[in-house]
């Protein structure tokens, strides 16, 4: 027999679970980064929800007496954070009039393709072409928006919207033998989740859609849209299917660039050659390395450095060669500032891969069943396989069509600070070129951004009318030591101000801990011992930059003396003070003292 | 003392905990609760609910979301002594359509709750400035604070929690 304290109890307890599970993991709170899995933090993104699982955990270990519950809302400095505690607490007193039920949860299966639509609406008031993570936010944001919304979002590939950081990172450090069917990886919480941002059961079908009563979100995939009748408001599928709507968002995406040399040099190397992007790339490469001996991957920015840091990691299992070029004097050098960049590359280096930097590829040739890479230079490169990371070409298929301004400077379809291209049509995600209140024209082709642009261009076409202010931030992590979170303009051809703790020897940086069981090496190796602060006070302009040991800081990047970009080095929990400064696009005099609001020196 | 290299257009300032122990002196603007640009929490300035908050996932958005919206606005406009006590058709009709998908409203069992909490619990990191939250301890599954659940002893709860 249960005693009423007993089914509160249980009640309150099934809810903070599913509060747990349904907030605290929430697909699009992958937005916020998690620091290199040796080293899980929470984000201060994602605070307000960790705070409000703690707090509510907090209270339910108080059995939510009244005056326990008012000493925990004491501490509790977010006013949202307040009322929705309010909201969700008292929950708990209806256990008692509802049943228990108690299903046991079920894995998530993995996200197959949604299932075929026989018949095709017509008409849907809300189009979204492209199923991506920006197609997704707006589709979720409208649906929050509009009660009863009918969302269709179409796409060419068989898979429903899913995230791609996954691929170029956790799924690679993943222990499961099964890893490229199931596609689930484990987050910095140890929660397992997978990459597709809602299991099937969450969409309708096509064909439902007009008859849903209660609205919902179908996605039509394996359909092109080829044809954009603006004034007609429709569109025309490859298979000459026409929808037409009264709102409709591109989200198309992009598509992954070649490098000229490798798509004049024939089928034969085209066929060693990987263009990595979607959820088949990973299932290929994945298999391909498997089997190969050595392997290039070519481009040194975010995605080319990614891999390469997971292939590398493989290196000493699968016994594979793993190389990475680009013609940049070190990894991500359009985006960190020489010395940084530097750092990083031997960073990588100690990832298993071999660096050539400064390499300008002249040709590629099959010879023997290997591919042959010779560069500018002369030096030649033989390897099994390349993957090309050389960057994204924005898909604008639809611009002639649909009579859309493309953007010469940043391609993609050129739209307004609210997103907008003409009347009901809104950009969003890889291919919208928008106009950033602060930071100018731009187009940034990162996860957060397809969020939140997402979100915005379904805010506002259900009427919100409100310009991009919200900057979204990236992240990257280079082995398990290395990690960084970054916000703006991030360029590397701007002045910068880094500002980082001095080691000393005491700053030993602690070994990973218990979240490594993702077949990562479970401990780190402590980084090299800090310099001694004697030797750094002497300026050795030749030696200092390779003894100095940039731990953990804040760069700042400058346009006209107002910091444009920041780049958290290490530090993590931070962004919403970088945001801010952003925000604020004031000049400061002593960044120093700007540095100071980050306490890069505590953990 | 810290220590400043410049590298071409590129500064490198290398700071010590004790260089930046004095407050900083950098401006901020003050921030206006009112910016409608701004993202919004969950409830907006004029009381409503904002269910675009991403601190909702995908419950506003989801099949059982008008269920979802109306219980929680019913809740959240209920004037009641016992807030909400008006609203438990709402709240029944939410948990029926929730159970109705259990891939997207999991609803766990105690031992495999415990599980995942035991693996969550190190979610907790140290909390950030200014919130003293008490430190982390492992939620319990229902059953096992059942003593604490009887208890009515409230001081003693609060000295426990501090303690620990």
């Amino acid at each position: 027999i249960h005693t009423t304290a007993q089914l509160k109890m249980d009640f309150a307890h099934q809810l903070l679970v599913h509060v747990r599970d349904y907030y605290v993991t929430l697909p699009l709170c992958y937005q916020n980064h998690h620091p290199p899995l040796s080293r899980p933090q929470l984000s201060l993104q994602s605070r307000p929800l960790h705070l409000l699982w703690r707090v509510v955990s907090t209270v339910h270990d108080l059995c939510m007496e009244p005056v326990h519950l008012s000493w925990v809302l004491m501490i509790i400095q977010d006013h949202a954070l307040t009322v929705s505690l309010f909201c969700f607490l008292p929950f708990s007193f209806f256990s008692l009039s509802l049943s228990r039920a108690r299903c046991r949860s079920l894995m998530q299966t993995p996200g197959g393709p949604a299932p075929a639509s026989l018949k095709v609406p017509s008409h849907t008031p809300y189009l979204l072409i492209g199923g991506g993570t920006a197609s997704f936010a707006a589709a979720r944001s409208i649906r929050a928006r509009d009660p009863g919304a009918k969302v269709l979002i179409v796409t060419d590939e068989p898979d429903p919207p899913y995230m791609r950081p996954p691929l170029s990172k956790e799924l690679w450090f993943s222990n499961d033998p099964s890893v490229t069917e199931t596609l689930r990886f484990k987050q910095w919480n140890g929660k397992e989740r997978s990459i597709y941002f809602q299991p099937p059961s969450f969409y309708i079908n096509a064909e439902e859609l007009d008859g849903a009563e209660n609205g919902g979100v179908a996605v039509l995939t394996g359909k092109k849209v080829v044809h954009m009748d603006v004034r007609g408001n429709k569109i025309k599928l490859d298979d000459d299917t026409e929808i037409s709507y009264d709102k409709c968002l591109i989200a198309t995406g992009g598509v992954p660039r070649n490098l000229q040399v490798i798509e004049r040099a024939g089928e034969e190397v085209m066929k060693k050659t990987t263009l990595f992007r979607k959820i088949e790339d990973f299932k290929s490469l994945d298999k391909v390395s498997r089997n190969i001996k050595s392997i290039t991957i070519i481009g040194g920015g975010f995605l080319g450095s990614e891999l390469a840091c997971a292939l590398g990691r493989r290196s000493t299992e699968y016994d594979l060669e793993v190389v990475q070029m680009f013609p940049e004097k070190g990894n991500m050098g359009k985006v960190l500032p020489e010395y940084l960049s530097n750092w990083t590359t031997e960073k990588v280096k100690s990832e298993g891969v071999k660096v050539i930097s400064e390499a300008l590829v002249k040709s590629v040739v099959c010879k023997d069943d290997k591919l042959e890479i010779k560069l500018k230079d002369g030096r030649l490169v033989k390897t099994d396989h390349i993957v090309a990371a050389v960057g994204l070409e924005p898909n604008v298929d639809l611009a002639k069509s649909a009579g859309l301004e493309v953007d010469s400077d940043f391609g993609g379809f050129r739209v307004n600070a609210e997103l907008q291209a003409r009347s009901n049509i809104w950009v969003a995600g890889d291919a919208a070129c928008f106009y950033d209140i602060r930071l100018g024209r731009r187009r940034v082709e990162h996860h957060d951004h397809a969020v939140v642009s997402g979100r915005l261009a379904g805010e506002n076409m259900t009427g919100a009318n409100k310009p991009y202010w919200h900057q979204s931030m990236f992240w990257s992590d280079l082995g398990p030591d290395v990690g960084y979170e970054a916000i703006g303009i991030v360029d590397s051809s701007l002045p910068t101000v880094g500002v980082f703790a001095k080691a000393t020897a005491k700053d030993t940086p602690k070994a990973a801990t218990e979240k490594s069981g993702t077949g990562i090496r479970s401990e780190s190796e402590t980084e090299d011992t800090a310099i001694s602060p004697v030797a750094s006070l002497t300026p050795a302009p030749n030696v200092g930059q390779h003894k100095d040991e940039y731990g953990k800081g804040v760069i700042f990047y400058l346009r006209d003396k107002v910091v444009v970009g920041i780049i958290l080095w290490n530090v993590f929990n931070r962004m919403p003070i970088a945001r801010k400064i952003i925000k604020d696009g004031e000049e400061h005099a002593d960044l120093n003292e700007v540095a100071k609001l980050f306490n890069i020196h505590d953990d | 003392m810290s220590y400043c290299r410049q590298e071409g257009k590129d500064r490198i300032i290398f700071v010590t905990k004790e260089d930046h122990e004095a407050p900083s002196n950098a401006e901020l603007v003050a921030d206006d609760p009112n910016d409608p640009y701004e993202e919004q929490g969950l409830i907006l300035p004029n009381g409503d609910i904002n269910w675009n908050c991403p601190c909702l996932g995908g419950m506003a958005s989801g099949p059982c979301g008008s269920q979802f919206k109306e219980a929680f606005s019913c809740f959240h406009y209920s004037k009641e002594e016992v807030k909400g006590s008006e609203c438990i058709d709402n709240f029944r009709n939410m948990q029926e359509c929730m159970q109705r998908y259990p891939e997207l409203y999991p609803q766990e069992e105690d031992k495999e709750s415990s599980q995942a909490e035991a693996s969550s619990s190190s979610v907790s990191a140290a909390p950030t400035e200014g919130s003293a939250l008490p430190p982390e301890t492992d939620s319990t599954p229902a059953t096992s604070t059942s003593e604490s659940a009887v208890s009515s002893d409230s001081t003693s709860l609060i000295d426990n929690q501090t303690a620990s």
